[in-house]
This record gives C-alpha cells, structure tokens and sequence, in this order.
C-alpha cells in the first residue's frame, strides 16, 4: 500500500486502528516528495525534520487515545500563510529569507488538531497569476502534462495534492487562486465565504478578496480541513462571529429537490473550449438523474467582472504592498545612500514583472483625477454584481458554472499577454467580488488527458450545501479517483 | 486608452518603483489594454448605486483595552536588515 495515495479521510481511519502509525505516513510522503519532486517542482521549502516531530507527537496522542480528524496528517502549506520559524516566501525575492515569528491563525488550529507539516509550497508571487509562473522561485509543473501550467496562485498546493506529495493543502483565493488551480490539477479546492476563515497571518494581497481554503483529493477531506480552519478570530476584524458546523459530519449525497442555477451568462460566454462544454453538460445531467432540478437564471454583471476585479484587486494589491519598503523586513537593497532611493532600490529589485504590473495599475486606479473613474466606478458595479447573486439565490439553491474557459494552458503561452491571463478567469472572481463561496470538483477531462473542474457556487455561509451538492457529483462518478501518472 | 511613458514613470514615482527603460513601453502598452477593457464599465450607469469595498456587512469591530500576551517586540528585530539596540536603522534622512 503506497501511503501517500490516501485521502484524508481513508488515513484517519488506518490511524484510528492503529494499522499506520502517522511516522511511517510522514515518511512515506517524504519519500514520495523526494522522488516526484524534481520533476513537479511544487514546494519551495519540504520541512522534513519538523514533520517528523509532528509526526511523533501525533502517535502519542493517538495512543492516548484523543485522536481528531487531522491528527497525524501531513498537509502542505502555501508559502504566504506564516509559520512560525519557518521561512515564508510568498514566492517572491523580497521576502526569500522572511522567517515569520508567529504562525497564522489558521497554523495554530492545525498545529492544535495534530496536523504535520510536510512543508511550503509554490505560489505565484504573492499570490498575482493564474499559473504559478510568476513565482520569483521556481516553475511548477501540471501533473498530468509537465508542458502545462499547473494552475495559481495555489499552483504549488494543487500540483502537491495531485501529485501525492501531501495528503491536502490549503491555499488562498482572491480570484480563483484556490478553485483554477484545482480544476486544472483534478482536484477539489474550497473558496469559503469572506470572513468565515481568518485571514490573520495571511500575507496580503486585496483585503476584500482574499480567504483561506483548502485543496484535497476529494470533497469529504475538503469539508474536514474546512471544519478544522473556520471561526471567528478575534485577530481578524473581518471574520464573522458565527457557529461554525461539522461540514464532515454533516455531509449528506442526497440532493432530491435540491434547486441549481444555471446563468446563461456562463453558458454563452466566448472561448469555452468544447471540452469543458461538453463536460458541464454532463455535470448537468449528472444532476438532474440525481434528482436536483435545473433553473435558470441571470448573472446580467457577470460580464463585467473582470474589469471590475482588475481594478480592484490591483487597487488594494497596491496599498497592502507598500509595507515593502525594506525597513523593517524583507529585502533591502544595500547600495542606496538616501531612504527614498533605498524605497526604490529594494522595491524594484524586490519585486517581479506581475508584481510591479498591478501595483502600477493599482496605483493609477487611485491617483488623483482617475479615482472616481476607475475604482470607485468599480466599487458601484462590485454592488450590482453582489446584487445579482443575492436575486439568484432567490430562486436557486447552488449555482453551476465552468471553473476556466479552457483546460491547463502551456507553459509560457500567455507569459506577454496579461489581459488574456486576465480574461481566463472570468468564471471564478465575481465569487470574491460578492463574498460568497465556491468551489471546483473534478468534472471531466480533454481529449488530451487534461483535468476539467466543475465550478458551483453557494449562498452566504452555506457551506454546507454546497459541500453536500459536490458531495453528491462525486459519488456518482468516477473523475476524482483518476490520478497522474508522473515519470521519475 | 492610451497610457504614456509619461503617466507610467509618474505613477512608478508614487509607486517608488523605478523602471527599467527597457520595461517602460511594455508597461504602457500592457496597462493601456487593461484600462480600456475597463473602459467597458462605462456602459453602465452606476448614478446612486453605493460602492461595495467589503463583500460581507460589519461594521467597527471594537475590543476592551486590556492587556494579552502579544508577540515580544524584540522578536520583531529578527527579520529587521539592519537593526540596534530596539530600533530600526535606515539611510540618513536629515543631512
């Protein structure tokens, strides 16, 4: 039996009758993350000597016998949530030797619940791209096609989990950061609703938008890493004080009556490859057989969402990355004499390309003159957009959407053409634009070989519908047991 | 619309960033396309609709002032490029 091949769920069953013990576990995932490594590239840090520790600890709570969901079970961290003691990168050369000295809030829960660290993985940097080649440390290849971009921001967290290198991940979504990469690596990846999951400890990147989430082989492991990071955090003034469930628990297949959307924005929108049509389609009747009934509805300022999110995003992305000045910590060039050419200096060598892009774009949404015109329009369409959910989920339940137009692109065919990147993600950001939360389950694959996701997203704190709905798709197919076959 | 080198080198300065020569036209280019597809928004007319700058309604979340344990300020030298005696060093500011 190959233990890095298990889910979460299956994992915490042989340690719970004490047929693994949680050291063989970490070391079979660091055997495997020696072997696959040099081919997927997806950690930036492999923290071997503390997994083993954590490992151990572990066994000794699992002797006395007050074992929990996650005791034992080795997980890969996307390198901008904090670990104490453990450099956190955020894939950038600005913050390569920044060893946090305090864990996230989301570390200590998992820290509490007995996880072990298997380590840091890849990321665009600071979480801007949606195929992790933005990263200031390395590239990261798709699992199924090393030609491929794995997806990103959380590109290193999905390639990990698809590539057995972890049992699950949990990464950042701020436009689709958790969801695209997931849908490109065939597995499932979890976007909660903003605020559910505290952000303290989160290196950030626009406030509004971001939220912690988990990537996992399938939707039981996603609603048992869930359970384990939501709450009310008093260091995060934007997370909501509300009971959190036991999504794992309170996981039910039956969805007879269950009401899914379908927006005809989605489903007529240019640059949908064939093969995620097709694979929607059947997701659609996946359904229906099941007994949901389709409804439709209108997303009338889905359309706009990426103007929107582009202005946005950027926006805050500019204000959060001033903090990078080379005082305090982080990258400082050397050579200046003056501050403000040491602000300069450290910031223009600090920083990459993407990085520099959005913060310029940024800058220029909120310079005096363009203000009004860029990103407050874009703050009034933020409220249409919201509102157009909040009518939706009127008369539906879930709603249904592809993930990305296509499946994993090439490495380096985007690489000049930011608006075209920026264009694949039309699907995933009005979830962060209206707050709500989304997921993407594997749906389907090209006629390549390429994963596709299914995308569905849920009403305000209904997490646990949209668990169950996912819950459901999976167990009447047979798309997320596939796995790649990597050459060593 | 089309960005100049000039609206790109001004928004660098308030960005303090510094190009290089080499990247100033990539960058007008790339960030123009960005802005007219933006352009878009103009279409519809916003006249009343209230900005959303967060996605979830709270207000002022206010705590007690009381004292916790927090983290200890001499470990937030350990990142610090330079650093004495409790204080951050920086270039001269004041000849």
């Amino acid at each position: 039996m190959n233990l890095h091949e298990l889910t979460i769920h299956e994992a915490h069953d042989l340690l719970k009758k004490k047929e693994i013990s949680a050291r063989e576990l970490a070391l079979d995932v660091m055997r495997r993350i020696a072997a696959v490594e040099p081919s997927i590239d997806a950690y930036i840090t492999v923290t071997k000597e503390l997994a083993l520790t954590q490992a151990d600890q572990a066994d000794q709570q699992i002797k006395n016998g007050d074992a929990g969901m996650l005791t034992g079970i080795p997980l890969a961290i996307k390198d901008l949530i904090c670990t104490r003691g453990v450099r956190t990168t955020c894939a950038s050369r600005m913050l390569e030797n920044f060893v946090p000295p305090y864990n996230a809030t989301v570390m200590e829960k998992l820290n509490q619940a007995g996880a072990v660290m298997t380590g840091k993985v890849n990321m665009d940097e600071f979480a801007m791209g949606s195929s992790t080649e933005n990263s200031g440390i390395k590239i990261t290849k798709n699992p199924w096609n090393p030609d491929r971009v794995p997806g990103g921001s959380s590109g290193g967290s999905a390639a990990a989990v698809a590539a057995d290198m972890c049992l699950g991940s949990l990464g950042s979504d701020t436009g689709g950061s958790i969801r695209q990469p997931a849908a490109h690596c065939g597995v499932v990846g979890f976007k909660p609703t903003y605020g559910r999951v505290s952000r303290f400890g989160l290196v950030a990147f626009a406030s509004s938008l971001d939220q912690i989430g988990p990537l996992t082989k399938d939707v039981q492991d996603a609603a048992i890493l869930l359970t384990a990071i939501s709450g009310y955090d008093p260091k995060d003034s934007t997370s909501i004080n509300r009971p959190v469930p036991d999504y794992f628990n309170g996981l039910s297949n039956n969805i007879k009556g269950l009401r899914i959307g379908i927006p005809k924005e989605y489903h007529t929108t240019d640059g949908v490859s064939p093969d995620v049509t097709a694979a929607i389609q059947n997701a659609m009747s996946v359904y229906k057989d099941a007994g949901a009934s389709l409804v439709d509805i209108s997303l009338p300022h889905a359309p706009y969402a990426v103007a929107v999110y582009y202005l946005i995003a950027p926006a805050e992305a500019s204000s959060n990355l001033s903090r990078y000045d080379g005082v305090k910590y982080g990258l400082r060039d050397q050579k200046a004499i003056s501050l403000i050419d040491m602000y300069r200096e450290t910031r223009s060598g600090g920083f990459g390309p993407e990085v520099k892009r959005r913060i310029l774009l940024g800058t220029y949404a909120l310079s005096a003159g363009y203000y009004d015109a860029y990103y407050k329009k874009a703050s009034q369409v933020r409220t249409l957009i919201k509102g157009d959910f909040v009518k939706a989920f009127e008369i539906c339940d879930v709603i249904l959407a592809p993930v990305t137009p296509t499946p994993a692109f090439k490495i380096g065919e985007n690489a000049d053409d930011p608006l075209t990147m920026y264009l694949s993600d039309i699907f995933t950001l009005s979830a962060n634009l209206a707050g709500i939360p989304g997921l993407s389950v594997p749906c389907g694959f090209s006629g390549d070989g390429l994963p596709i996701g299914l995308q569905l997203l849920g009403n305000y704190f209904d997490e646990q519908t949209l668990l169950n709905t996912a819950y459901a798709f999976e167990q009447a197919t047979e798309f997320h047991t596939r796995r790649p076959e990597i050459k060593i | 619309m089309k960005l100049t080198r000039t609206d790109v080198l001004h928004v660098a300065a308030l960005a303090r960033l510094n190009l290089t020569e080499s990247s100033i036209d990539p960058f007008a280019e790339q960030l123009g396309a960005v802005l007219e597809y933006a352009a878009a928004l103009n279409r519809l007319d916003t006249t009343g609709v209230p900005p959303t700058f967060h996605a979830v309604d709270i207000s002022n979340v206010f705590r007690e002032d009381v004292p916790g344990n927090h983290l200890d300020a001499m470990d937030t030298f350990a990142n610090a490029p330079e650093s004495e005696d409790g204080h951050f060093i920086v270039p001269k500011v004041i000849e």
